[in-house]
């Protein structure tokens, strides 16, 4: 395992490549899949974790969720940035 | 109640318990290492009743239809089987996230390589020890430790994640700190530090492995501190022996609530070790669907929920979290799988038993009896 990664606006996140973020068709829900652990995201992580490309920066990020949302970039921020640690800190996102 | 084939069992879908989570695949019960803490049944099946790679393929496109996630393959030694990677192929092509443990020592660094390309997820290694002799001891199997360690190399150049699965016991006890090291040193994502569960072959080999009170609770000292040192480098998994613990496990998250088990003939088991309970008559995928089996099979129905228990556990508080421990335990110690798992404090049987696997664990351990096809035992335990 790597050092904590510390997250900021211009972070670019991705899945490691044995973490499957996937939605399961028969059971009709997102999953997030990693070695001996299954997830299921809360709604609004699964609408983050979908911006969640290898691409987009968290303020990318945020730009997408404000139009989803129709909420100010400012406010949904901070919760955004929470959000995205705690999931890179269970090894779930990596840089 | 409702009647399901004459037996007047409850099914799955009326004790509204969803799909399976996962499965665990069986895929052969041959091994070169003969553990005497096996979790195999004393039965072991030949290679002529194992499933053929389509059957294979057809549990996993049933198993992705019911909306399974994972599947752990693993025996025996699953790398026996040459279609192993045709499986894991399979698995991938179909979006069902792949776990293979394995004792490694089959594995060459073409084969890992091989199998990470076809998209395997993780690997599991298991460990005897972290000192050659003893480890190649305990596994029944000369070079061992060295070719596992060299195995976990390989997996980890391909950047698969790794898990040193550790079965720990009275004889190899004193090296847990050693164990955890070593998972660093191999760079595993996880450690797992299990002591021996006491069913089929390491219940007739208690003797030889049950640890004192004192040392599980220097065990259990170390791994805590450990976790707290190596918080963010590796996450340590830690199982006690249930003899030692005042409530059972809840082992298999409940019967037939969230897993399910093919053994290599394609019988499908709620645990495995559910063969050790006789009465147990078992669908086979060969006859029956997954999903069918899953819904109607009496094997799963029979303790399913909670109608079933008897007394201590029927008026038990806790009896939805640990829906009554174990059903192999109970049957394997107090000779009837209904009773309460007598790993429970509140188990009549429990001082007896308890006070009966204290006295083995002072006493000294005796000659392992290995796992090996074709054993005889005098008398059952």
């Amino acid at each position: 395992m790597t050092d904590i990664l510390k997250i900021n606006d211009e972070t670019i996140l991705k899945f490691p490549k044995h973490v499957k973020f996937k939605y399961n068709e028969p059971r009709k829900e997102w999953v997030i899949l990693a070695p001996e652990k299954l997830v299921k995201p809360d709604k609004i992580a699964v609408e983050i974790l979908k911006l969640v490309n290898g691409e987009r920066s968290v303020k990318n990020i945020v730009q997408e969720l404000s139009k989803i949302f129709k909420a100010p970039e400012n406010v949904i921020l901070e919760d955004v940035k929470i959000m995205l640690q705690q999931l890179s800190e269970k090894g779930f996102l990596v840089e | 109640m409702t009647n399901n084939n004459g037996n007047g069992l409850k099914k799955a879908s009326e004790h509204g318990i969803p799909a399976p989570l996962a499965l665990l695949a069986e895929l052969s019960h041959r091994c070169p290492l003969q553990c005497p803490y096996c979790s195999n049944p004393v039965q072991l099946e030949k290679k002529t009743a194992e499933l053929t790679t389509d059957e294979w393929r057809s549990v996993i496109d049933q198993a992705v239809d019911m909306g399974m996630h994972q599947i752990h393959l693993s025996g025996g030694e699953p790398t026996v089987r040459h279609d192993l990677e045709d499986i894991v192929e399979h698995c991938s092509k179909k979006g069902l996230y792949s776990n293979l443990i394995t004792s490694g020592v089959l594995l060459n660094p073409d084969r890992v390589k091989k199998l990470e390309k076809l998209g395997l997820e993780h690997v599991q290694i298991s460990f005897q020890d972290t000192e050659n002799e003893n480890a190649d001891r305990i596994g029944g199997y000369k070079g061992g430790h060295v070719k596992k360690l060299e195995v976990a190399k390989w997996v980890r150049e391909v950047e698969i994640p790794l898990t040193c699965n550790c079965v720990v016991h009275r004889q190899n006890i004193d090296n847990l700190e050693n164990f955890i090291n070593m998972a660093l040193e191999l760079d595993a994502e996880r450690v797992e530090i299990a002591q021996v569960q006491y069913y089929g072959w390491a219940l007739k080999n208690r003797a030889a492995f049950i640890p004192t009170p004192e040392q599980l609770d220097h065990a259990t000292e170390i791994v805590e501190k450990a976790r707290v040192d190596l918080k963010g480098k590796i996450v340590i998994d830690y199982v006690i022996p249930d003899y030692y613990a005042k409530h059972p496990k809840n082992c298999m998250g409940g019967w037939g609530r969230q897993f399910l088990n093919l053994n290599p003939k394609g019988d499908v088991l709620p645990c495995h070790a559910a063969e050790t309970i006789p009465h147990l008559k078992f669908d086979n995928v060969r006859e029956r669907s997954l999903k069918w089996i899953w819904e109607n099979s009496e094997a799963f129905n029979l303790y399913r929920g909670t109608d079933w228990m008897p007394e201590p556990c029927k008026s038990c508080d806790r009896k939805e979290i640990d829906w009554g421990g174990c059903r192999c335990q109970a049957m394997a110690l107090t000779g009837d799988a209904r009773n309460t798992d007598p790993a429970c404090s509140i188990s009549p049987l429990h001082n007896e038993i308890f006070s009966m696997a204290a006295k083995e664990a002072k006493s000294a351990p005796p000659e392992f009896i290995y796992r090996r096809y074709g054993v005889r035992f005098n008398s059952p335990i």
